[in-house]
């Protein structure tokens, strides 16, 4: 059992950065809605604090490093313009922009994924950047801790369009 | 063990700028950078799309394996970044409305989702 180069970069990308992102989610969320004052205590934010500082950080830096893999090592393979006569197979984007039934993976899955995944990291930051400077503070701000929760939810909402179109696309036509 | 629990805050729905001691600004800057990412690359998309702006299209393309992804992204990275740090030593130590930039960001990232569909941006596409 073994991986191609493209293979190892495709998991990197879509089981690395990217699950470690969505899976990261849930916590940070929760993190986030139960940092108020009359679910913690002193030692309590203390100690959730950092865990959330840390976790806020590592979602935008696994963003980041799933957009930055996509675009510049695994997204070239998947747009590489086939050689006339070649076997398309090997070409996943000219593979299903030949097959009629298959055209809207890429005319409409691909041409999403490929630029509403770059939100997840500019949001995910915005918000990582904030807890990071409210810190504390974010307990007795519910207006500003409610607008982070929802910028969260929509860096994960991205994340998770180009997920599910990432790996249906690539369902229907892998990177070999 | 005797715990000591947190101030409730004295702010009431509405108020809560007034009773933080925090100044808001430099969230207020963040958001507003978020928002003029999503929305310059929504804007870029759309735009490149245009069968008349092809030339736009093709100073775009940073590199050639990627396309015009690799500037309409690098194009966003920077607008992101370079909107950001204005703002925040605009903003960073002062108190300012932060729902007003909530809802300045929250429109642009509106924005930028609606320009990124591809149903939309085919529209002008031409196909």
């Amino acid at each position: 059992m073994e991986l191609t180069n493209r293979e190892f970069w495709g998991l990197v990308h879509g089981m690395g950065f990217g699950a470690l992102f969505l899976l990261a989610f849930a916590g940070g969320l929760a993190g986030l809605y139960s940092l108020r004052p009359e679910l913690l205590t002193v030692t309590g934010l203390r100690e959730r604090l950092p865990r959330l500082v840390s976790g806020t950080w590592l979602m935008a830096i696994a963003a980041w490093g799933t957009v930055i893999t996509g675009t510049f090592i695994v997204y070239p393979w998947y747009r590489a313009a086939a050689p006339k006569g070649a076997d398309l197979t090997a070409y996943p984007r000219s593979f299903l922009l030949a097959n009629p039934s298959l055209a809207e993976w890429h005319t409409f899955g691909m041409e999403w994924k490929e630029h509403v995944a770059w939100f997840a990291p500019i949001l995910a930051t915005v918000v990582a950047y904030i807890v990071l400077r409210y810190g504390k503070d974010l307990a007795e701000m519910p207006f500003l801790r409610k607008v982070l929760m929802v910028a969260f939810v929509l860096a994960f909402g991205a994340a998770a369009i180009a997920g599910l179109m990432g790996a249906l696309i690539t369902k229907a036509a892998p990177i070999l | 063990m005797a715990v000591t629990q947190l101030p409730k805050t004295v702010a009431t729905k509405g108020q809560e700028q007034i009773a933080t001691h925090v100044a808001t600004g430099a969230a207020a800057a963040a958001f507003l950078a978020g928002g003029i990412g999503c929305f310059v690359l929504g804007l870029l998309v759309t735009l490149a799309a245009m069968p008349s702006l092809i030339g736009l299209k093709n100073a775009l393309n940073w590199s050639n394996p990627v396309g015009p992804l690799s500037g309409k992204t690098g194009v966003t990275v920077i607008a992101f970044l370079v909107s950001w740090v204005i703002a925040h030593f605009m903003m960073k130590d002062k108190n300012v409305d932060l729902k007003l930039y909530v809802i300045i960001s929250g429109v642009l990232t509106a924005l930028g989702f609606l320009l990124t569909f591809p149903p939309f941006f085919d529209l002008f596409a031409g196909v």
